[in-house]
């Protein structure tokens, strides 16, 4: 090579706008006429809670003495109208994932891991199974559009009742359980012939609305005499007024769950596309609850994207009495383990992007109905690893509490808050770090 | 709200008692039926009610004198109930087993995602009338709305009347009979053959919904799934 020649050409550039990325996605279209479908939540980059932090104690605020002066976790949900509320050890619940979404030895690991930790664990499309109840002390019963398996049978059975409105991955989206998934098992549970492709519903077929939504709420509680908590699910879209029409729709609870929640199968320009980061939809519907004179009286559980105690702290810190996590809770009892590498590279990925979870392929035995892979979850194995983690995520919210000056993880405030972004500033409506600015909020306010 | 009080028990232990919405609140009635386990009710004053008698689990009798609102007779077990008048949206919606009559109009989603019994309309039914349906009969002896028995999965629904514009939209495995005109199908509904089961099963349902005799099933056209949707196919892509 001349002295010269090298200058011909710059280095190869990948464009910023066509990356990799997208590049494949053009192709892959290209090649199948067809959407992509996959599971897990939104993979880009999203304003989160890693863009908060906690401010820590200081002259002006004293701090707890780790472990030995009490950071309490309890929780009460569903203390508005139930006769029968639930009380939960830590603020971290298990979400709504569906058998047939995920093995009935996932579903039992995760009752098992759920009643070791103190809390609930809640069922999904499709119904309940007799293995989630045996072994979930507390579960939270699911009435979502598609009505599968909706028996009130276990709706007298259940601790509390969820509405599903909507998801975080695909608000105003219905559910979708390929045809691999749908074994003899979970059709029968969902009146479907065997094979198929099931579509689910996106709206509920015999309500529409808040007016109709308070008085289905209303039949669900005749129907169960009063006794269970009522929670609303809704994906966050517009937090402020959701949260405003469940509340008066005579929910319970409300569940407002963002956009990088977890799902098991849904259209990827949908999971990217649509709904609002978790970390901006909790201050519109703390705010909703607020001007009703109904925060903490109905209690607001978070979901979307949680994976360690700060997150759960953060979340609290910002008007949340509980946290909810799915993605978290399968990737303890070993989903994306890097042992299934092998079988992870012959799927064509990789430990820790595994996302076909629609397939029902999964080495881990978890998003499938295979019996050969299923088999390979050990339940009680699996729980004992979700239990773990939970006390990992209950120890590090009372850590982060605790240094804050907290004796309950409730006390936890915005004003223990600041952003590293002037997004995350703005989205969290706490001030940027090192400033007193919070964006959209004149001096006075 | 409906206030939280104890139920009182019927003055005649649970068997033939008379229960007034005018006097006891809607709490205290539902209550009452599922503190019961047997007997005959009669509803009187629903004044058009939500939720009334639902989530019955046990063989009860229960007539309702009037007009009843939303949910009436909702995730029936076991009971029979007849509604003497209208009934409102989701009348005997996820029934599980049992009857229930409305001798007058249903509202919209009649019958709506219901597993099994039979429900029996004497009048018309609105919009969305067995929406999601799941093994439950339904009989309506006058016309059924738009988008009825989309998505029925499984059950038959009868009409003797009318169907409105979409029907059986992205139906599975349901059963649907229409002696009247049907405005249009819905997505992968399509008619299909009247075999002599299909004939039994109409027949009987007819009869049971006393009926016997006095219609000809030779005037019905059966409905049902053309299987197309069943599975993602690029080609079926302007049906979903
Ligand atoms: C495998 C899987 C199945 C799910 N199934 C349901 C479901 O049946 N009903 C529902 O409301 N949400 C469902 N979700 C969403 C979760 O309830 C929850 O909103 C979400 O997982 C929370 O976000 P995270 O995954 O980031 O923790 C599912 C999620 C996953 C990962």
């Amino acid at each position: 090579m001349s002295g010269d020649e090298r200058w011909i050409h710059t280095p190869p550039r990948w464009s910023a706008t066509f990356d990799p990325h997208t590049i494949a996605e053009i192709h892959r279209a290209a090649a199948t006429g067809i959407y992509d479908i996959r599971g897990f939540g939104a993979k880009r980059k999203l304003p989160h809670f890693d863009d908060l932090l906690f401010l820590g104690a200081s002259i002006s605020r004293y701090p707890l003495e780790g472990y030995r002066e009490k950071c309490v976790t309890e929780v009460m949900l569903g203390t508005r109208f139930a006769k029968k509320p639930i009380k939960l050890k830590i603020p971290i619940t298990i979400a709504g994932m569906s058998f047939g979404s995920l093995s009935a030895q996932a579903k039992e690991a995760l009752g098992r891991g759920a009643s070791q930790a103190g809390t609930s664990t809640t069922t999904g499309d499709g119904g309940m199974t007799e293995e989630e109840r045996r072994h979930s002390q507390l579960l939270v019963y699911q009435v979502l559009p598609s009505r599968y398996g909706m028996d009130p049978d276990q709706l007298r059975k259940a601790d509390a009742i969820e509405i599903v409105v909507g998801q975080g991955a695909k608000p105003g989206g219905g559910g979708m359980l390929l045809g691999q998934k749908i074994s003899k098992r979970v059709a029968k549970m969902r009146t479907l012939p065997q094979g198929i492709d099931q579509r689910s519903a996106c709206r509920h077929p015999d309500w529409t609305g808040p007016d109709d939504l308070e008085i289905k709420i209303n039949e669900l509680r005749e129907i169960t005499d009063w006794e269970k908590p009522i929670y609303v699910k809704v994906g966050a879209a517009r937090p402020y007024y959701d949260t405003a029409l469940a509340v008066k729709s005579g929910a319970d609870v409300v569940v407002l769950d963002g956009m990088q929640g977890g799902t098991a199968a849904t259209q990827d320009v949908f999971i990217e596309h649509c709904g609002i980061p978790t970390l901006a939809a909790i201050r519109p519907a703390v705010q909703a609850l607020q001007e009703l004179d109904m925060h903490r009286k109905v209690q607001l559980i978070v979901s979307g994207g949680i994976r360690n105690g700060a997150d759960v702290a953060k979340a609290l810190a910002l008007g949340a009495d509980a946290v909810s996590i799915g993605t978290a809770a399968l990737i303890a009892l070993g989903d994306n383990h890097p042992r299934h590498e092998a079988e992870y590279r012959k799927l064509g990925t990789t430990a820790g992007a595994y996302d076909d979870w629609h397939e029902g392929r999964d080495p881990a035995g978890i998003t499938t109905q295979n019996p050969k892979l299923t088999a390979r979850l050990d339940p009680v194995a699996a729980g004992k690893r979700l239990a773990n983690y939970l006390s990992v995520l209950t120890l590090e919210c009372q850590t982060i509490a605790r240094a804050n000056g907290k004796s309950h993880v409730h006390n936890l405030e915005p004003e223990d808050l600041v952003a590293l972004t002037v997004e995350a500033a703005a989205m969290a409506q706490v001030p940027l770090a090192g400033t007193t600015w919070i964006p959209g909020r004149g001096p006075q306010d | 709200m409906p206030q939280k009080k104890r139920s009182p028990k019927p003055a005649s232990g649970g068997r033939n008692s008379v229960l007034d919405l005018a006097e006891l609140s809607l709490r205290q009635i539902n209550q009452l039926l599922h503190d019961t386990d047997a007997g005959d009710f009669l509803i009187k004053n629903p004044r058009g009610a939500h939720s009334l008698a639902c989530g019955l689990n046990a063989p009860l009798t229960v007539t309702i004198g009037g007009h009843v609102g939303y949910y009436c007779a909702g995730m029936n077990k076991l009971a029979t109930v007849t509604i003497d008048g209208n009934a409102g949206t989701g009348v005997a919606e996820n029934m599980m087993s049992g009857r229930v009559h409305v001798k007058g109009d249903a509202s919209q989603s009649a019958g709506a995602t219901a597993c099994g019994g039979l429900l029996i309309i004497d009048g018309n039914a609105s919009a969305r009338c067995g929406i999601s349906l799941r093994g439950l009969d339904i009989v309506v002896k006058g016309s059924v709305g738009h988008m009825s028995a989309f998505m029925a999965q499984a059950g038959n629904l009868v009409v003797l009347g009318d169907a409105g514009d979409a029907l059986g939209d992205s139906i599975y495995e349901a059963d649907l009979f229409v002696r009247g005109t049907v405005k249009s199908l819905g997505a992968d509904c399509v008619e299909k053959r009247m075999r002599d089961k299909h004939k039994a099963a109409l027949a009987k349902l007819l009869k049971a919904s006393g009926l016997a005799g006095e219609v000809d099933i030779g005037e019905f056209k059966r409905y049902g799934s053309a299987r197309r949707l069943y599975n993602f196919h690029i080609d079926n892509l302007g049906s979903y």
